[in-house]
């Protein structure tokens, strides 16, 4: 049975640094998986290699045992490929139900249609509703996004990612920037991701980590470190001495 | 992945009771941007009826329609997809030439030398659109837009045995429309007619804009990069609302050339551009009727300073322009939306 | 055909002298400044005015257009330009075609439409014979102020500590604030500096490009090109791209006078499409 995501000696080189070290990675079907490590280790570049923001110098990657290593972001994207960035990227002037919208409409295949009337579709307004609901976004729906509250913004991020339906969702430090009051919401809404999606969570906050992982990798200087179940990577002596250099918590 | 098909099917769903104000806050919510406002209505009815109550402003008003039409088209791309370009002018010339060329060779018959335009100029947008993909600073595009823009001028200007090069296009006789509405010196059918075109061309963009492509579009221009991890295809938008917008570029060239029956080297210069790109920040972009009012707002800011002093008019107009843009282009974009919402009661454009 | 070349090279390198303010601009600030040419413009004037109104000698004006250019240009900085930093990039292009506007009209009111024609010194008219090869006094003039500009330059640049901050700045804004280096400081040397350089070169090109109150415009597109192909990471990459059109400009006037301008165009969108990060930029 193949990974829902696999990365077979993946490399990115920029000029004479290496900033992802022949790494081999498998993400596991269902899985809830943290990626930390301290800070420069290479995990944002890794998720950029991931998601095709970069192209990589080496090695494979392959989604549900189909390799990706050569296709675009959009074309990865459609396939079922997921992810949220550290800094929200969203759509300034649209609203959450605009935005949502277009990421359902899109993944229907009706996301070209030229002609049609936005909002004649009455069946997808469901998945809208659902989708916004299940976000916490119902009071804040129809404001442009950029006159939301962070935390709400933060959790239309990830309601973007997870509108296109992925099979595979990168989570890039869901929790950074989001105030203390609203942390709770996010938790909680993190927690309840549906169970078929296969997550991949980059984290500095440990207490989220644990909270929310099963399965834990650890990077670092671009090389994978450590691999295994919290309680083994918990115990790991080595990673210990790696996170006592650095206390960072995000 | 679901196998549905296009967005467009409407299958009802039997919704809860609380849920039904939701669905109906959410349709509103979606469909409201295309919703017609009194407004607009309002801007329409009063173009028309100026083509009633002035007479006598017949050519300078088809001018301005004409202006108008060009700058929308600019809207098209730098409004809602984000494109900045130096070089829209090229789109215009081109149309302006080939309707003259066509009358002159192929046919008087105004209609044709339209659609040949406008699919030349779509043509051309057609094949350097990928130049603006290049994965470049905003200058580098800048760059090549205006480049292309001006190779044409230049190779327009060599090819005069073909287009009378500085001397300009003469002897284009445009036949009547439908063999009816004979073009006449008041420019009376020349206004109805630019009037008619743009509705029209208007009216289909309008649909398109306000589609899940469109919207795509808005979403490009907001954050190309989510865009693009959302699986939208950036590039081929980008392209296909580029030769849309050349298309519609290239027709205002040709009604120009239709209606005033000439054809100089001045369509292909470098001041149309600006001048264009100047009536979008005069009259905001983004909502659509941007270019018409600030095609109107520039042809009375032009008339005013001309008036005061007609050398030097230039200096005035980069002055409104420095402070327009000290102040602040969203507060000054926002004004007219802001003004357009208080009387269309509050619906955001 | 050397003469060729080398009216190629004077040309060439009086538009890097005017392209190189743009390019450190470009690079350093990251602002699009298409009014860049007004300032060239004022140092070709102040050059003429100087020598037809006051009577000074063609040397003597040439610090001068820089200075005038050079102060100018710092006041417009700090009161107008600073504001834009931060703002979109068709801002910056909408606010740069303003001035140029006010300027070019302020041109042809203060000074009035004709071309500016100035009487070079005895020393620098006709030519003079070396290997069998005519050479234009004036050219081999420009040729060598041009290239002792860019020697100095490169050396402030690599081999002053104002350079080595300077550099900082343009690798990593945020990086070199942290490490306590003045950037608005530099921000503003830098652009005064570069706007004197333009005024320099518009005095040195009224001879070979002419003057009037539409050279900015005329002269904007070929700067652009400059900076445009040659990249702004570095200052080589400039300089060779000027060279390469000033040639080709020339050149192509001489032997393909059909061609026009249609030459560079097309030369610089090709370039483009092969480096459209600039000559020398490390391929990303």
């Amino acid at each position: 049975m193949s990974a829902a995501l696999q990365t077979i000696n993946l490399e990115k080189r920029f000029g004479g640094l290496v900033a992802t070290d022949k790494v081999s990675f498998t993400l596991r079907h269902g899985a809830r998986h943290a990626l930390i490590g301290p800070n420069g280790a290479g995990k944002t570049t890794f998720v950029n290699l991931l998601t095709g923001v970069m192209s990589s110098n080496g090695g494979q990657i392959l989604l549900d045992g189909e390799d990706i290593t050569n296709k675009t972001q959009t074309q990865r994207a459609r396939r079922g490929l997921g992810r949220t960035f550290q800094i929200n990227q969203l759509f300034g002037e649209m609203t959450p139900i605009e935005t949502i919208g277009l990421a359902v409409c899109g993944r229907m295949g009706g996301g070209g249609d030229f002609w049609r009337r936005m909002g004649s579709r009455v069946d997808i307004f469901d998945e809208i509703i659902g989708l916004l609901k299940r976000f916490r976004l119902i009071d804040v729906m129809d404001q442009p996004t950029k006159s939301l509250p962070y935390g709400k913004q933060r959790l239309l991020e990830i309601a973007l990612a997870l509108a296109s339906n992925p099979r595979v969702l990168l989570l890039d430090e869901p929790a950074a920037g989001v105030p203390e009051a609203e942390r709770d919401e996010l938790l909680k809404t993190l927690a309840d991701l549906p169970r078929d999606v296969s997550i991949l969570l980059i984290e500095h906050d440990m207490d989220l980590v644990f909270a929310f992982a099963d399965h834990i990798t650890v990077l670092v200087n671009g090389t994978l470190f450590a691999d295994g179940t919290v309680e083994a990577i918990i115990a790991d002596p080595r990673v210990q001495e790696v996170y006592l250099g650095s206390e960072d918590h995000g | 992945m679901p196998t549905d098909t296009t967005c467009t099917a409407e299958t009802r769903a039997m919704p809860k009771q609380g849920d039904l104000t939701l669905h109906k806050r959410v349709g509103d919510a979606l469909s409201q941007r295309s919703r017609w406002k009194g407004a607009e209505v309002l801007f329409w009815l009063v173009l028309g009826a100026s083509f009633l109550l002035l007479p006598e402003r017949h050519l300078l008003l088809s001018e301005i329609v004409i202006l108008g039409l060009f700058a929308f088209s600019l809207d098209l791309i730098l409004g809602f997809a984000g494109i900045v370009s130096l070089g829209h002018g090229a789109f215009f010339g081109l149309g302006a030439y080939v309707a003259g060329l066509t009358a002159i060779h192929l046919t008087g018959e105004p209609l044709t030398g339209l659609v040949l335009a406008g699919m030349a100029a779509a043509l051309l947008g057609l094949l350097t659109g990928p130049l603006l993909l290049l994965r470049a600073s905003d200058l580098t595009r800048l760059m090549v837009t205006l480049g292309v823009a001006m190779l044409l001028l230049e190779t327009v200007n060599k090819l005069s045995w073909l287009t009378g090069g500085a001397d300009g296009l003469t002897g284009v006789v445009i036949e009547p429309i439908f063999g009816w509405f004979e073009f006449d010196l008041w420019g009376t059918t020349a206004f109805g007619y630019t009037l008619v075109v743009t509705f029209i061309l208007f009216m289909i963009a309008r649909r398109v804009v306000n589609s899940p492509y469109g919207l795509s579009l808005r979403a490009i221009r907001d954050n190309a990069l989510r865009a693009r991890s959302m699986g939208i295809p950036v590039g081929q938008r980008i392209l296909s609302i580029y030769t849309f917008s050349a298309f519609i570029a290239g027709v205002s060239g040709a009604l120009l050339t239709q209606t005033t029956m000439f054809v100089s080297l001045d369509v292909l210069a470098f001041h149309r551009s600006a001048d264009v790109l100047l009536m979008l920040v005069l009259g905001g972009v983004g909502y659509l009727y941007g270019g018409l009012l600030g095609a109107i707002a520039l042809k009375l800011m032009q008339d005013w300073f001309s008036a005061i002093t007609p050398q030097y008019w230039m200096f005035w107009i980069g002055l409104v322009l420095l402070v327009i843009v000290l102040i602040g282009r969203e507060r000054i974009d926002a004004a007219p939306r802001v003004f357009w919402a208080r009387i269309t009661g509050g619906a955001k454009p | 055909m050397l003469t060729i070349v080398i009216d190629g090279f004077a040309y060439g390198m009086s538009l890097f002298v005017m392209a190189s303010g743009l390019a450190l601009t470009l690079g350093l600030m990251n602002f699009v400044n298409l009014a860049h040419g007004a300032f060239a413009m004022l140092g070709g004037y102040v050059t003429a005015l100087s020598m037809n109104r006051l009577g000074m000698p063609f040397l003597a004006t040439l610090p001068l257009a820089f200075l005038v250019s050079a102060i100018v240009g710092a006041l417009a900085e700090r009161t107008l330009y600073a504001r834009f930093y931060r703002r979109s990039h068709l801002d910056q292009v909408l606010f740069s075609i303003a001035l140029l506007f006010i300027s070019m009209a302020a041109a042809d009111w203060l000074v009035g439409p004709q071309q500016q024609l100035i009487t070079l010194p005895e020393w620098l008219q006709s030519r003079f014979e070396v290997a069998g090869v005519a050479i234009g006094r004036y050219r081999a003039f420009v040729i060598l102020i041009c290239a002792a500009l860019v020697v100095t330059l490169q050396l402030v640049l690599g081999h002053t500590r104002f350079g080595a901050r300077l550099r900082a700045a343009v690798d990593n804004q945020r990086a070199a604030r942290g490490l306590g280096i003045n950037v608005g400081g530099i921000f503003a040397v830098t652009f005064a500096f570069g706007s004197g350089l333009a005024g320099l070169g518009g005095a040195l090109g009224i001879e070979l490009m002419g003057l009037d109150p539409s050279f900015p415009l005329k002269i904007l597109v070929y700067v652009l090109i400059v900076v445009t192909v040659g990249g702004t990471t570095t200052l080589t990459g400039p300089f060779i791209a000027a060279l390469i059109i000033g040639v080709a400009d020339v050149a192509g006037k001489y032997y393909l006078p059909e061609l026009g301008a249609f030459l560079i165009y097309f030369m610089m969108i090709v370039l483009l499409i092969l480096r459209p990060q600039g000559l020398l930029a490390p391929a990303r």
